[in-house]
C-alpha cells in the first residue's frame, strides 16, 4: 500500500552498512540499507529474537554500530558522544511502548512534558508546553481532568496507551517508533487506538514505524517490512 | 520538569519508606547535634559557674578534685584545712579577700555550706554576676539559713520556713536539736549554689558541739541560747576562695600555698582546673561524639540499602526516562538528589527534634543537674555539620547511583519488569 501523504523534506531515518554487536559478541545485527522517509508509515515484523530490539536501540542511540551510519533526518547519530545521542533521541523521536509506558508517580500532564525536559528544540515548538499537552490529549479523547490530577497508575491501560501517544508526539519530533503499542489492547481498542495513532502522525506530519507481531495491522501502513529482509543477524565476531 | 521536582515526586510515591528513612536520619541528627550541645552546654555550665576568684585553696588532693568539690559540690574533700593555716594565709599581703568554705552536711538531698557572710559578696558567676535574693535577706542570727532557688522550688519552701540540717551527706543523723530558720532565698543563678544551703560557718560549728567522732555525745545537748554565747571558731574547713590584690600575684601566692610547711595543701586556678577537666573527660566526649557519628553514618548507609534494593523495581521507570532522552548519567543524578533530599529533609527534622527534645528535657536537666541549656539557634558548627550530613548521603549515594548507571546502560530502552 503506498502512501498519499506528500513525501518532503529528508528521510526520518537512513541506516547504510550499519553492523553492531553486543558486549561479548554473541549477537548482534547488520543492515544493509534502511530508511523511512518523512511521513511514511513503516510496518517491521519478525520472529522473537530476531533482532527488533537491537534495531530499535540503534535507531534511538540508545548502543552505537561499530561500523555504519544512522541519521535521524539529517543529523548523524553515529560517530556521536552518548550525550549527544541521548539529546537526538530526544529531540528527533517519540517512543511508545506495548504497556507500562508511563512514570507511574507522574501525572498524566507531567509523563506528556516529561520529554520536553530533555530536547529544549521540541519544548520551542511547543509555544505553551502545557496547552500543547492538553490539545493532544483532548484530540485523543482524555478527559482533561484525568490529565491534571489523577496519577499515570491510575488510568486505564487504553488511556495510558493514549497518553504515551500524546508523550511521544509532544513537540512534533520527526519519527515516532512504537514497539507493540497495541498487544496489550483487545481488538476495538486496537483498531480505535491505531486510528489515533495514524491520525496524529497525519496532523503532524511524523514518520511512523511501528514494530509488531500482529500481522493484521500492515495493510494500513505505506511499507510492510520483516527484518529479515532488512537486517541479518550476526553471531561470533562476524562484525 | 525540574530534576529535583522528579525526585521529589519519585520520593512522595514512596512515602511509606521515605518516612521511615527521613525518620531514621532525624534521630540521628538530632542524637548528633544534641550530643554537642549538650558538650557545649556543660562546657559553657561549669565555665559560667565560677567569676573572679583568684585561687581555690583545699587540702592536697588532686587540682580537679578540688575544684569539684568546693564548687561543684561533686565528691568529697580528702583531707581538711586547719583553721589557722587559713588565718595565716588569710593574712598573707597578696590577699585581698578570702571566704572560707565548711562542706559535708546535708539536707535532704541538697548539700549543707558553711560559709561567711562575704560568701555573698565575693561569690561571683557568669562573668560577674553577684548572688542576688528573691526574698529575704542573708543571715543574721546563728541558726539563719539562705537556700538556693532548686532548694526552696523543689521542697516548697519559703521565708521563715525551719530547717533541719542532717549530719554528714547519707546519714540518718539529723542535727534535729537545732533547726534553722529560712532567712533568704536566692535567685535562680543556674549554678550549683541553686542547690545549695547556705549557713553560717559557726553554725557549722554550733551544730556539732556535741559531736564527736560523727556520733553524738551523750547527755543533754547544748541550748541554742548557750551556743549563742559562744566562741564559735572552727578548728577547720573544707576549702577556700582567695581574691589577690594584683593578676600578678596569682601564680607567687599559689606557690607559697602549694609550700606551706605548716601542712599539705593546695591552690588552684578554677580556670585552669576547669582545663584539666575537659582534658580528662575530652576522651569520653571525643567517643561520644564518635558513636553518634557512627549512628548517623548508619542511617546514611541505611537509606542508601533502601536506594539499592528499590532499583530492580525501577528499571522500567528508568527505561521510560532512558525512552525521553535522559542519560544514564541523568538517571544517577536522580537517585543522588533523592538521597541528598531524604537527607536534607532528616537533617531539618533532626533539627527541630532537638529544638522538641530540648524544650521536653532542659527543666528536668536544670533541676537533676543543674546543667541550664540555652535554646539558642543552630551555631556555625551546627550547620556544617547538617551540610556534612546532606554532603555525605550524595556520597554514600554514589553507590546505588552507579548500579543504576550501569543497569540503565544495559536495559536501556528495553523493559525489564
Amino acid at each position: 500500500m503506498s502512501s498519499n501523504r506528500p513525501v518532503e523534506g529528508p528521510n526520518a531515518l537512513d541506516m547504510l552498512g550499519t553492523r553492531f554487536l553486543w558486549p561479548g559478541g554473541r549477537f548482534g545485527l547488520s543492515v544493509d540499507a534502511f530508511s523511512v522517509a518523512s511521513s511514511e508509515r513503516v510496518f517491521l515484523h519478525g520472529p522473537s529474537g530476531s533482532g527488533k530490539s537491537t534495531l530499535l536501540s540503534l535507531i534511538s542511540g540508545i548502543v552505537a554500530p561499530v561500523a555504519g551510519e544512522i541519521r535521524l533526518q539529517d543529523h548523524a547519530l553515529t560517530g556521536q558522544r552518548p550525550a549527544v545521542r541521548d539529546r537526538l533521541r530526544a529531540e528527533q523521536t517519540g517512543v511508545i511502548f506495548q504497556m507500562f509506558n508511563l512514570v507511574p508517580y507522574l501525572t498524566p500532564l507531567d509523563n506528556i512534558l516529561l520529554p520536553l525536559r530533555f530536547a529544549p528544540d521540541r519544548r520551542k515548538r511547543c509555544l505553551d508546553a502545557k496547552q500543547a499537552a492538553l490539545d493532544l490529549t483532548r484530540a485523543l479523547d482524555l478527559p482533561d481532568a484525568a490529565v491534571l490530577s489523577s496519577p499515570a497508575s491510575a488510568l486505564s491501560v487504553g488511556q495510558q496507551q493514549r497518553v504515551a501517544v500524546a508523550r511521544a508526539m509532544i513537540g512534533h519530533p520527526p519519527l515516532i517508533i512504537a514497539d507493540e503499542p497495541t498487544s496489550a489492547l483487545d481488538m476495538d481498542a486496537r483498531a480505535a487506538f491505531m486510528d489515533l495513532l495514524f491520525k496524529q502522525t497525519d496532523t503532524s506530519g511524523a514518520a511512523l514505524l511501528m514494530v509488531s507481531h500482529d500481522l493484521s495491522l500492515s495493510d494500513r501502513f505505506d511499507r510492510a517490512i520483516a527484518l529479515n529482509d532488512i537486517a541479518q543477524p550476526l553471531h561470533g565476531n562476524a562484525a | 520538569m525540574t530534576l529535583l521536582r522528579l525526585a521529589f515526586k519519585s520520593l512522595l510515591s514512596r512515602r511509606f519508606t521515605v518516612v521511615l528513612t527521613v525518620f531514621a536520619i532525624g534521630l540521628s541528627v538530632a542524637l548528633f547535634l544534641g550530643v554537642e550541645k549538650l558538650r557545649t552546654g556543660a562546657r559553657a555550665s561549669f565555665a559560667d559557674t565560677i567569676s573572679n576568684t583568684d585561687l581555690i585553696m583545699g587540702a592536697r588532693s588532686g587540682s580537679v578534685q578540688l575544684l569539684l568539690y568546693s564548687v561543684f559540690r561533686i565528691g568529697n574533700a580528702t583531707n581538711n584545712v586547719s583553721w589557722e593555716s587559713y588565718k595565716d594565709l588569710k593574712a598573707r599581703p597578696e590577699v585581698e579577700w578570702a571566704v572560707p568554705l565548711s562542706l559535708g552536711d546535708s539536707h535532704r538531698q541538697f548539700r549543707v555550706m558553711g560559709t561567711t557572710p562575704a560568701y555573698f559578696d565575693r561569690y561571683q558567676y557568669r562573668g560577674g554576676r553577684s548572688l542576688a535574693f528573691a526574698d529575704g535577706a542573708r543571715f543574721d542570727d546563728l541558726f539563719d539559713a539562705v537556700i538556693g532557688a532548686d532548694v526552696a522550688q523543689t521542697l516548697g519552701y519559703k521565708l521563715g520556713d525551719p530547717i533541719i540540717v542532717a549530719h554528714g551527706l547519707a546519714s540518718f543523723s539529723e542535727h534535729d536539736d537545732l533547726p534553722f530558720r529560712i532567712s533568704g532565698i536566692l535567685e535562680k543563678t543556674g549554678t550549683p549554689v541553686d542547690r545549695t544551703v547556705l549557713i553560717g560557718l559557726d553554725a557549722i560549728e554550733a551544730i556539732h558541739v556535741d559531736w564527736q567522732g560523727g556520733g553524738r555525745k551523750s547527755g543533754p545537748s547544748t541550748p541554742a541560747e548557750v551556743l549563742r554565747t559562744m566562741d564559735l571558731e572552727p578548728t577547720a574547713i573544707t576549702a577556700a576562695m582567695i581574691g589577690v590584690k594584683s593578676r600578678l600575684q596569682i601564680f607567687p601566692l599559689q606557690r607559697a600555698i602549694n609550700d606551706y610547711p605548716e601542712e599539705p595543701l593546695l591552690a588552684i586556678l578554677p580556670g585552669l582546673a576547669l582545663q584539666e577537666l575537659w582534658e580528662i573527660v575530652g576522651v569520653a566526649e571525643t567517643a561520644l561524639t564518635g558513636v553518634s557519628a557512627m549512628v548517623v553514618a548508619t542511617a546514611l548507609l541505611g537509606m542508601a540499602a533502601m536506594i539499592l534494593s528499590g532499583l530492580n523495581e525501577r528499571r522500567r521507570e528508568m527505561a521510560i526516562l532512558r525512552s525521553v532522552g535522559a542519560g544514564p548519567t541523568t538517571i544517577a543524578a536522580l537517585l543522588v538528589t533523592e538521597a541528598m533530599a531524604m537527607a536534607a529533609a532528616g537533617a531539618v527534622l533532626g533539627a527541630a527534634m532537638l529544638y522538641g527534645g530540648l524544650l521536653l528535657i532542659r527543666p528536668w536537666l536544670d533541676a537533676a543537674y543543674g546543667l541550664s541549656l540555652p535554646l539558642s539557634g543552630l551555631s556555625a558548627r551546627d550547620l556544617t555539620v547538617l551540610a556534612i550530613v546532606v554532603a555525605s548521603a550524595a556520597l554514600v549515594s554514589i553507590i546505588p547511583a552507579i548500579r543504576a548507571y550501569r543497569m540503565s546502560l544495559a536495559d536501556g530502552m528495553m523493559i525489564k519488569i
